[in-house]
This record gives structure tokens, sequence and C-alpha cells, in this order.
């Protein structure tokens, strides 16, 4: 039941994030589109097929040890690239103080990808939240459904041609719509005063 | 003034406008019944978002609720009133509705905060502009958050219209 | 014989066969801090499944942040968690100045410190408040709130909000501290450890608090990681991750301050490690305030921040500036027309426009768009005539160069807060330590003023995702002991 005071301190990450980019290339190499670097932060792009391999390579290996995923989340690149979605997984490394980023593409046509739960058991709201706003399919997820819209929306809200203000009022979720006919017709009861 | 022997008992003042006879017996009545309901109006817990926050705080000591005879109570089966705090999104309002319509009559709704009001700073695809297009509103009070003296401002503006309200005992009511 | 007890034992289970009962524990509770819909599935008492069902406040920050400039989105951050609003808007600032590569001065650092730190301990209160509440310790409810509306005060003697402050800036800070303000937070330092102290008397060793919270929750080390749990809710279990100590941000690098790690993992500990971080963070202030330099506090980037406010065309002239165009040098291109919002500017094509005095706001929109020198401002021109405010005119370069400076920063701080300062093109994942956890945010830049994708990383989202972990086995008051003891706001979890 002890609770103890611990003095940490600020050390320097083991590996330089380069490093951790050209080591993922060398295991991987057929997988790995691009690395972008911007702002001591660096990107590795990959195809989706082998990203779980991948990243299962970074939670495993010893000298990385990356146990903790930051986030995970996708961004659509509606008209701005060939590809249109793409999956960011942000690791880092609690005992070593280094991280990382593994951008997956993820086309339009296909937007499969395989889940990343058997490794992180956190990640299971992460990839829920993305099917709900993107429409990303994780293939091997324990209970792929909506999480921040209701059950039955219908639209991905965070693709770029959805609309800000969301669907006509004649369109609406059916739940809503008829909760303002019900309040409409229950307004005749309703004290005037 | 025409008195009007219909069944309903009422006055026709002017053209289509009826009032109940002003009779000595019911404005004493009204005036007791009125106190008794504006001096210990118990709204039911319904914070939201971050209005919330600011009901706890006029809960707290500082800012004191109970002075007004304001107690919260959990269940909206034992309210007075509502207090929707906060921002309602589309997911929500049909749990609105149905706490509302469990309230027993005489009930009252008081839309806190600029997201209960109108919306607030948030119109987009999942927030409803504002309680009032499905619950009927009896006061408004705006700011992001209000502050507490705010609050305690519209809870006085609603005793006030609690005090000016007539007959509000019917049977069937 | 045996043969028979078995038959008399299955007679008996058909009688008394049990199923389990889904109880809903409706997003309208009081003990369910915001709008957190569960659904238990229980067998007598004891937990068989609990499916947490979130959603009910999703308000669609995230898309509204991608129409918004950098500096309009920032009160957006707010509202997410509204309990310890300035650690939102410090993380926000923090990855976009990471973004925009500019450095802050050295007073708002510690100044950010110092706001930041009193915001992780009016979380803990609240957090503390609502916990014992839900457990049935209603005093300390009252004794926290006290605490907390001296802190309340203290946000407006600097910002004038009590609750949604939007203080921080992009660069730096609104305005600078009044000395009143530090010299009541350091009295608040003096008495916070004996009021500490006054809580723990309460429920620390009390024995209802402990058979509430020992061995409640409990989740190994690795499992939390792999969970994605951080903050407070982990290093009560035993993993030594701060962000404040692992990457630095503001002035955390040069104080002095430990961190407390938990063993057991369960409730308990989480509870003690709060309890020590509100020590710790009261240590930090009367250490900020101790080493509090002089300076600016807003970044010196006319590129990216926004300009001062007291060297502003509207500020130092309010009430009688005129914008006039000068007849001569008018081409007539009509720029200034069509960019008008009050329409105050007539003329034909290729001949010299008017400004109709009356209409006009002056806003200043007009003097950016004019590319032929011909649009000036007469400081104490307002309610001339035409003819005399083209006595006064002077051309806008030979205008005096404090008048020139104040233009350039009215149209400057429009320019910034419409459209945002482009940033550069990229993307960029910073991590804060919020008083509930890894506050994330991950942009991504297009190259121009608003971010093409705002990612907000929401510790209380995890937090929440973990609830049929930690309550499986357990019975149903536990569920809102571990409510309670992962410290969720809903606000953050549903953006």
């Amino acid at each position: 039941m002890a609770v103890t005071e611990v003095r940490l301190s600020w050390e320097p990450a083991a590996l330089a994030p380069n490093d951790i980019a050209e080591k993922i290339k060398e295991k991987f190499p057929d997988q790995v589109i691009e690395i972008a670097v911007f702002r001591d932060q660096v990107s590795v792009i990959v195809k989706k097929d082998r990203a779980a391999a991948i990243l299962r390579f970074l939670h495993d290996d010893p000298i990385l040890s990356c146990d903790h995923l930051q986030d995970l989340t996708a961004v659509d690149y509606a008209k701005k690239k060939e590809i249109r979605f793409e999956v960011v997984y942000n690791v880092y490394s609690i005992r070593y103080r280094h991280k990382i980023r593994i951008r997956a593409q993820v086309p339009e046509n296909d937007p499969k990808i395989a889940s990343v739960v058997p490794i992180w058991a956190g990640a299971n709201w992460h990839e829920r939240e993305c099917y709900d706003m993107f429409g990303i399919v994780f293939t091997g997820h324990p209970d792929l459904r909506r999480i921040l819209m209701p059950e039955d929306w219908e639209g991905y809200p965070l693709r770029k041609d959805y609309p800000l203000k969301g669907p006509e009022f004649e369109n609406d979720w059916p739940g809503f719509t008829e909760v303002i006919r019900r309040s409409k017709e229950l307004r005749e009861f309703e004290w005037e005063g | 003034m025409l008195i009007d022997t219909s069944a309903t008992g009422l006055i026709q003042v002017e053209k289509d406008v009826k009032i109940l006879p002003p009779n000595i017996i019911i404005t004493t009545f009204d005036k007791i019944v009125n106190w008794g309901r504006l001096s210990s109006l118990w709204p039911t817990t319904f914070g939201l978002a971050c209005c919330a926050i600011e009901m706890m705080a006029v809960g707290a000591s500082h800012y004191d609720f109970d002075r007004f005879g304001i107690i919260f109570r959990g269940s909206p089966r034992q309210a007075d009133c509502i207090i929707v705090a906060g921002t309602v999104t589309k997911k929500m309002a049909p749990v609105v509705r149905r706490v509302y319509d469990q309230i027993p009559e005489p009930r009252y709704v008081v839309a806190m905060g600029s997201c209960a009001c109108t919306g607030g700073i948030f119109k987009t695809y999942s927030t409803v502009q504002g309680c009032d297009t499905f619950l009927p509103v009896d006061v408004y009070v705006p700011g992001c958050p209000p502050r507490p003296e705010t609050l305690l401002e519209g809870m006085m503006m609603l005793q006030e219209k609690i005090r000016k309200e007539s007959a509000r005992w019917s049977p069937w009511r | 014989m045996s043969g028979k007890v078995e038959i008399m034992q299955k007679e008996a289970e058909k009688i008394f066969e049990t199923r389990e009962l889904s109880v809903n524990m409706g997003p309208q509770h009081p003990a369910t801090h915001g709008v957190l819909r569960l659904v238990l599935d229980i067998d007598g008492e004891t937990i068989v499944n609990v499916t947490p069902h979130v959603g009910y406040l999703h308000r669609g920050i995230e898309k509204l942040g991608e129409s918004l400039s950098y500096f309009q989105a920032l009160p957006l951050t707010d509202r997410m968690d509204y309990v310890s609003a300035m650690s939102n808007n410090i993380g926000y600032c923090v990855a976009v100045e990471k973004l925009y590569g500019i450095e802050v001065p050295e007073r708002a650092k510690y100044i950010r410190t110092i706001v930041g730190e009193i915001s992780r301990v009016s979380n803990h209160l609240l957090w503390l408040a609502t916990h014992a509440l839900d457990i049935g310790a209603m005093t300390v409810f009252l004794y926290c709130f006290r605490e907390r509306e001296w802190l309340l005060d203290l946000f407006e003697m600097i910002c004038g909000a009590r609750l949604t402050l939007t203080y921080p800036r992009v660069g730096g800070v609104r305005n600078d501290v009044p000395q009143k303000f530090l010299d009541s937070l350091w009295k608040f330092t003096d008495e916070f450890p004996s009021r500490i102290l006054e809580y723990e008397t309460l429920i620390d060793q009390n024995r209802i608090w402990l058979q509430r919270t020992v061995g409640i929750g409990v989740i190994s080390a690795e499992e939390a990681v792999s969970w994605g749990m951080t903050g407070p809710t982990l290093r009560g279990s035993g993993v030594a991750y701060d962000i404040r100590k692992h990457m630095p941000y503001d002035a955390y690098d040069k104080l002095d301050f430990e961190v407390p790690i938990g063993t057991e993992g369960d409730t308990y500990d989480r509870y003690r490690c709060r309890m020590l971080e509100m020590r710790q963070s009261n240590n930090m202030l009367r250490q900020c305030i101790e080493k509090l330099p002089a300076g600016p506090v807003m970044a010196d980037e006319p590129k990216f921040v926004l300009p001062p406010k007291d060297k502003m065309m509207a500020v130092t002239h309010p009430t009688d500036m005129a914008y006039f165009i000068i007849e001569k040098a008018c081409k007539g291109c009509g720029m200034c027309l069509r960019a008008c919002p009050a329409k105050a500017i007539t003329g034909e094509k290729k001949q010299p426009h008017k400004i109709d005095q009356s209409l006009c706001l002056q806003c200043s929109t007009c003097f950016t768009t004019c590319k032929f020198k011909s649009l000036t401002v007469v400081p104490g021109g307002k309610g001339l005539s035409d003819e005399k405010l083209a006595e006064l005119a002077v051309a806008p370069d030979q205008l005096p160069e404090d008048i020139k400076e104040a233009q350039q920063n009215l149209t400057r701080q429009f320019d910034f807060i419409k459209k945002g300062p482009k940033a550069p093109e990229g993307e960029i994942y910073v991590a804060t330590e919020v008083p509930k956890g890894e506050l994330g945010f991950y942009f991504v830049s297009d190259g121009s003023g608003k971010p093409y994708r705002m990612r907000v990383r929401a510790p209380s989202f995890i937090h929440a995702g973990c609830l049929p972990r930690l309550c499986i086995g357990h019975l149903v008051a536990d569920v809102i002991s571990n409510i309670g003891t992962i410290d969720i706001v809903l606000g953050e979890c549903d953006r």
C-alpha cells in the first residue's frame, strides 16, 4: 500500500528517430514507401498490408520496446493524394524514451486494415472511433461498431465531403426528428400561463 | 364585460379574449400556492457539460442554493423543474425529453448556458441548436458558462414568473 | 446414493435458475460524471460485463477545428476538459508553437507553468470532491469547493473568467499577471498544506473509505500500459511515466519536484498519488513565484503572433480616426469598393472613389486592398467634412511611423484571426501532462492558416474504455468507485 515519491529525471532518448526508421526499413524493405521528417519528428509511411506486423515488431523487439501506443487516428487526404486515407500510429517507449510515427496508406475502394488490438488492448476504442468517423474497417476487431455517433447514424462525419452543419432536417437521424415531432404534438398540453 | 354563462365559467373581456373571473378567494389561494411552489423549487440534476460545474459551484457553500430552498433531487419523479446545463446533442435529445416528460406538473425548464439556449459555439452536425426546439423553456440564462450569480438571478426570475401565475392547480394538471 | 444427490442438485438448479440481469445506469445519473451510459450485466450483485456507451456529448470539435483558424480554434479546447481548462489551452499552444517553430519568452513559460499547476490543483480538488461524494463522504465536497473558490478568484484576477479561460495564447500568454495575483497565490500556498491535511484526516484512515477503495479496480503495470492508461491512473500501478519529466515543456525542466508512484494499482493507491501530487504542485507554485523572471509575455514573431494590443490603431485612436481616399491618386480600380463590408465606398469604374463617412465602420479592410497608395487614415479626422479631410490627408507612406505601425498591427490582427498565420506544411504530435493523463494534439498542416486535421488524443476517452477491465468481477457499488478513480470528464471523452 505504499506510494512513494520518486525523483525522476530527464534522460535522452536511447535511439534517435531516424535510427528507428532505418531499423524498420531494414526489416521490411518492401513495405516502406517514404520516411518524412518535420521538426525532429520522423514518420514512416508504409503500405497497409503488413502494418500490423511492423507494429508487432516495434512492440516486441527488445531494443525498440515501444510499449505505449500514444495515439491511433486517421487522416482523410480527399483530393490531395492518390490514396485517400492514412491511419496514423504514434508509439513511444517508456523505458527507452524514444518515439516514432507510422502512417499506413489505406485506399478508398478497399478501406480495410488489420487491427492492432492483439498488441495493445487500448487500441479497441481508438479503432472504433476511426471506423465511426472515417469508415475504415479494422479486420480482426472484436466489436466494431459506432461509438461517438448513434448506432444507426448514416455517413462518416470526419470525411472531407461530409458537411460541417450535418444533414438537412428531413434527412436527419430519425431519433432526433422523432423527438421534435412528438414535442410538437405534446405542445397543446403544455401550460400556456 | 359580459358574463359568459357557458360551461367553462370564463368571462369575455373583449372579442375572443376570455379570462377567469377575478375572485378574491382565488387570488389569495393563488398567492399561497405560488409562494409554496417558488420557495422550494427542487430541480433534477441534469448537468451535461461545463455549465454543470458552475451549477455544482452554486450548490456548494460559497453561493448557496439551499437558502432559496433549492435542493437537487436525483430522480425526475420527485422534482419540480429541470435545469438543462450544457450542450444538448442529437444523441442525448431523446433522453432529455424523456426525463422532462417524467416530471410531474407543475414543471419548469431553465436553459442554462449558451449551448442550451441556442447551440452556443457548436454549429455542427451533432449539436441541437438550442433545447427550446423540443422543450418549452421558461427562463434562458446566457453565458459561457454563466457566473453563479447569473444562475441565481435566473432562478429568481423563475420565482417571479411563478409568483405571477394564476390557477395552476386544476384537477387534471 | 451420490446419483440421487446429483439428480437433486440438477432439480434445484432448474428451480433456482437465475439469469443475468441487465441494468442501465443511464446518461442521467448523479454519479456518472456527466453523460456516461453504462449497461451492467449482473449476476446477483456481481458484475459479469460492463458496456460503456459514450458519445452523448459529441459536439464535433475536431471537424469544427478544421474550418477555423489556429487562433479561433483555441477557445474550443477550453470546453473539452472543462474542469482544468488552462491545461488544455497550454497543450494546444505548445503544439501549435512547435508547428510554427517559435520560442516563447521565459516569463511567459513560468506564468504558463503557474497556471498549469493551479489547474492541476483545481482539477484534483474537484476529483476528490466528486469521488468522495459518490462514495458517501459529503463533507469533503463542501471543503474542496471552498478551496476551489479561492483558485477561481485567482483566475478571475488574471483573465476575467472563472471556468473557460483561454488565457494562454500561441506565443505566450494574453497579458501580464498583476502583483495582487502573486501575493494572493503565495498566501494560498502557505495555507493549502493544512487544508490537504484536513481532507486526509477525514478519509485517509477511515475504515469505510479503506473498505471501499483498497483492492478495488486492481490493474498491473503491463496491463495498464497496454490499455493505454496515462497520468495518475497509470502511476498508481507503478509505472514511472510523467511527461513533465520525459518530454519537458514550458518551465518544468527548471523546477525541482518529485513524482508519486504507487505499488498495488488499486483505487487507494491512485487516490494517494493524486493527494501527493497536490502537495507537489503546491511546492512547484512556490518555486515558480520565487523564480519568476521579468520580461515580455508574448513572443516577438510578427509572422505568427498577434500584435500587442496597446500599439493598435483601434486602441490608440479609437474614436477619432477616419479613412479617406485621396482623389488625385485614386485610379478607380474598385478593389476597396468590393472589399468594404458596410458598402460605404461609392464610385464609377476608373473614376476616383469616395468613402461615405456616416457608413464607414473604420474596420480598415479597404486599407489593405489599395495598391495605389491612395487610401489613407487621418487620425483625429472623425466627424470632419470631406474638404477638411482632403486638406489633412497625407499619402499612406508619408504617415508618421507610429501611426503606420499601429495601422499595420490592426491589419495583422484581422488577418490572423480570420485567415490564420500560414503554418509550414507538415505534421506534428505533441503531448502534455494534463491532470487527467496525457493530452496529445496531432496537427496536419497543408500550408494554410487553418489546420487540415486537428486530432485530440483525450485521456478520458482511453480511460473510459478501460472500465470493463476494471469492473468485471466486483460488485455494483464498486463501479462507482472505479468511475471516480479513473477521473473521466465526458467533455474530453466525446469531444
